[in-house]
């Protein structure tokens, strides 16, 4: 049994492979785990096209992108006008995926905590310094808050995880816009910083008494408590697959599909979620490359989108894929 | 030189031997100012909009664009001297008890081994290990510390677990192999006849060490001081997993910091433009200092050299 299937697999390796498609991407280093996921997945499929994307952030992916190194890019900040501007081909966003940014924190005894719009900006503005602060304590009649010290953990290398995050505070807060700002890098107030998601986590696993960002998946994984956040309709939500979708279905993406769900009003949404995008090429001179994209690509917003949930990532509502589609349509 | 009229086998082979020495060296200091360069066009920008102030300016705001590198010029600084106050004196003395024979040659061996494999292990992995052992103790020294002496300034409160102490605790761990190997092998180098001779005028041990082979050695040992201490203004991983990465200018051992090679380490990936440019100059400043140790090291290092002539 084993040894044929050693010799077939030998074979395959000396034998001339067919002429391989490679599909090299770059940027974004949140959906990386589900990008690489669907490369491996696809090639299973298609063994003849292979996808190799390197997780080098959103920051240096759109900076490959524009220089026309790789045949796609991926940022969580999408592109700004200028940057579609420099595009040498033009530019194409084509949403992919999507994830929240929850707050998770280290309360030994304490669970279900609910955070109020004004706890939660004071909280990473250093205004409210103790857990049984009475802004914390209102939305939380029933949680025994200890008198301790608050320690706030961020993100201390740039990602899109924080722009993503303080975008939302900038918006139900203008205090904290005023203040701190919203971007992939900015400087808080009060805490201490961990590198990547699982630097933040292994910071509030460490410390009780810690709150901190991270991405949903990092939070789940690692079975660290969520805070449930007030939206905009008043409502405190927690994040959930679903009430990410909810918000990312709220948005009305327009025609260059950029669009961040920020602070939306739809009742059981989940206020801090958001997009992270694939950048593609108007034009692709290489035909046989177009076609290997394009097929890729329409993987990953079918069948690609169900690996999502396990992989701690929001599937696109229906509405976003067609009009993903539709976008992938036009590029040639 | 041999000149092309007399060239023999050997004489070619060895012009070449030469040559090869030469082209290394030169290729060496090359590479250094290749370097340099990149650096001071990438800064360039940075250095133009904003001059001297980066060095005094107290707040980095990327967003902001407002970029003002003291606080992580602070944490660099205090980090690494921490470490070496805490380093420096047990590291000279292994190295001493490493030198005499107070234990048999082989246990000797042994030791100095184990001292030099601390050397040998990967600063993640110090990291790691600071993360588990030293932060949990940093936490609650530091929180009982700030309780009772908050009203001192370098022991004000609140405290983190991920501080500047934490980071200096274990760059000094860091460090010490370097301190204890360079400084051991200037003891045993100094010769036999000195200390006999120490010994024959009526000297005890410790007068013989203090008075004849340390001052001896001494050169050695302000270099291996000095090599340490670049080690540790340059060491980025471990510290940014200990540090807390805070932009905050603070002087508390209890605080979080930040140093300019975590800074680099942790805003690079995902910097543009201006910032890009930012991190570039606080690389610069960082080279700078290094070379600022290096030649105050240089410069005690020959006066060590002139004092102690006389006991050469």
């Amino acid at each position: 049994m084993k040894i044929p299937s050693l010799t077939l697999l030998l074979t395959a390796l000396v034998a001339a492979p067919l002429p391989a498609q490679q599909l090299s991407g770059a940027g974004a280093t949140f959906p990386a785990p589900l990008y690489q996921r669907w490369g491996v997945e696809y090639n299973k499929q298609v063994p003849a096209v292979k996808v190799n994307y390197q997780s080098v952030g959103s920051g240096a992916g759109v900076k490959n992108f524009l220089q026309g190194v790789v045949d796609f890019g991926a940022s969580d900040a999408a592109l700004t006008d200028a940057e579609m501007a420099k595009a040498p081909k033009g530019a194409v966003l084509i949403p992919a995926t999507a994830g929240s940014v929850v707050l998770a924190y280290n309360l030994p005894g304490v669970t279900g905590l609910k955070l109020s719009r004004a706890a939660l900006a004071g909280i990473f503005l250093g205004t409210i310094k103790k857990w049984n602060d009475p802004a914390i304590a209102a939305a939380n009649p029933g949680l025994a808050l200890p008198a301790t010290p608050i320690n706030v953990a961020y993100r201390s290398d740039g990602s899109g995880t924080t722009y993503v995050f303080t975008q939302h505070l900038a918006a139900i807060s203008p205090e904290f816009d005023d203040q701190v700002g919203f971007d992939k890098s900015v400087t808080f107030p009060v805490g201490i910083g961990g590198k990547g998601n699982e630097g933040v986590t292994a910071l509030i696993k460490q410390t009780p008494g810690t709150i901190g960002y991270v991405e949903y998946g990092f939070a789940e994984q690692n079975k660290i408590p969520m805070a449930a956040i007030e939206n905009k309709s008043g409502n405190f939500v927690m994040p959930t697959p679903e009430s990410g979708a909810a918000a990312l279905a709220s948005v009305e993406l327009p025609e260059n599909l950029r669009a961040w769900p920020v602070d939306t009003a739809a009742p059981d949404a989940y206020p801090i979620s958001s997009f992270t995008w694939l950048l593609l090429y108007k034009k692709y001179p290489d035909a046989a490359k177009l076609k290997a994209l394009k097929d890729f690509i329409t993987y990953a917003l079918t069948e690609g989108q169900t690996l999502a949930t396990s992989l701690g990532y929001i599937p696109l509502p229906e509405s976003v894929v067609a009009k993903a589609n539709a976008a992938l349509g036009t590029v040639e | 030189m041999a000149s092309p009229t007399q060239v023999r086998p050997s004489a070619a082979r060895f012009d070449l031997f030469q040559w090869l020495c030469r082209a290394a060296s030169l290729a060496a200091v090359a590479v250094l100012l290749w370097i340099l360069w990149a650096i001071l066009e990438q800064a360039w920008p940075a250095l133009r909009e904003f001059g001297a102030g980066f060095l005094s300016g107290a707040s980095w705001v990327p967003n902001r664009d407002r970029y003002g590198v003291l606080p992580f010029l602070v944490g660099t600084v205090l980090t690494s001297l921490i470490a070496l106050l805490i380093a420096f004196p047990p590291g000279l003395a292994i190295a001493i008890f490493l030198s005499e024979d107070f234990l048999p040659g082989p246990v000797r061996q042994f030791m100095r081994f184990v001292v030099e494999l601390l050397a040998a292990i990967p600063s993640v992995v110090y990291g790691l290990w600071g993360i588990f052992v030293v932060i949990p103790i940093i936490q609650s020294v530091g929180t009982w510390t700030s309780e009772r002496f908050g009203s001192v300034p370098f022991l004000a409160g609140p405290a983190y677990g991920n501080s500047l102490l934490t980071a200096s605790v274990v760059l000094a761990l860091m460090i010490l192999p370097t301190i204890t190997a360079i400084s051991r092998s200037s003891l045993v180098a100094v010769p036999r006849t000195l200390r006999e001779g120490a010994y024959a005028l009526g000297s005890t041990r410790w007068e013989a060490i203090f008075r004849v082979i340390l001052p001896t050695a001494a050169p050695g040992v302000v270099a291996a001081t000095i090599l340490a201490l670049g080690r540790a203004m340059g060491e980025t991983m471990a510290v940014a997993m200990l540090i807390g990465n805070s932009p905050r200018l603070s002087f508390s051992l209890f605080a979080p910091s930040g140093t300019l090679a975590s800074l680099l380490a942790n805003q690079f990936g995902e910097a543009e433009g201006m910032q890009v440019s930012a991190l570039m100059y606080a690389a610069l400043v960082l080279v700078a200092l290094t070379l600022v140790v290096n030649i105050a090291g240089e410069a005690v290092l020959r006066l060590t050299e002139r004092r102690t002539a006389g006991i050469r």
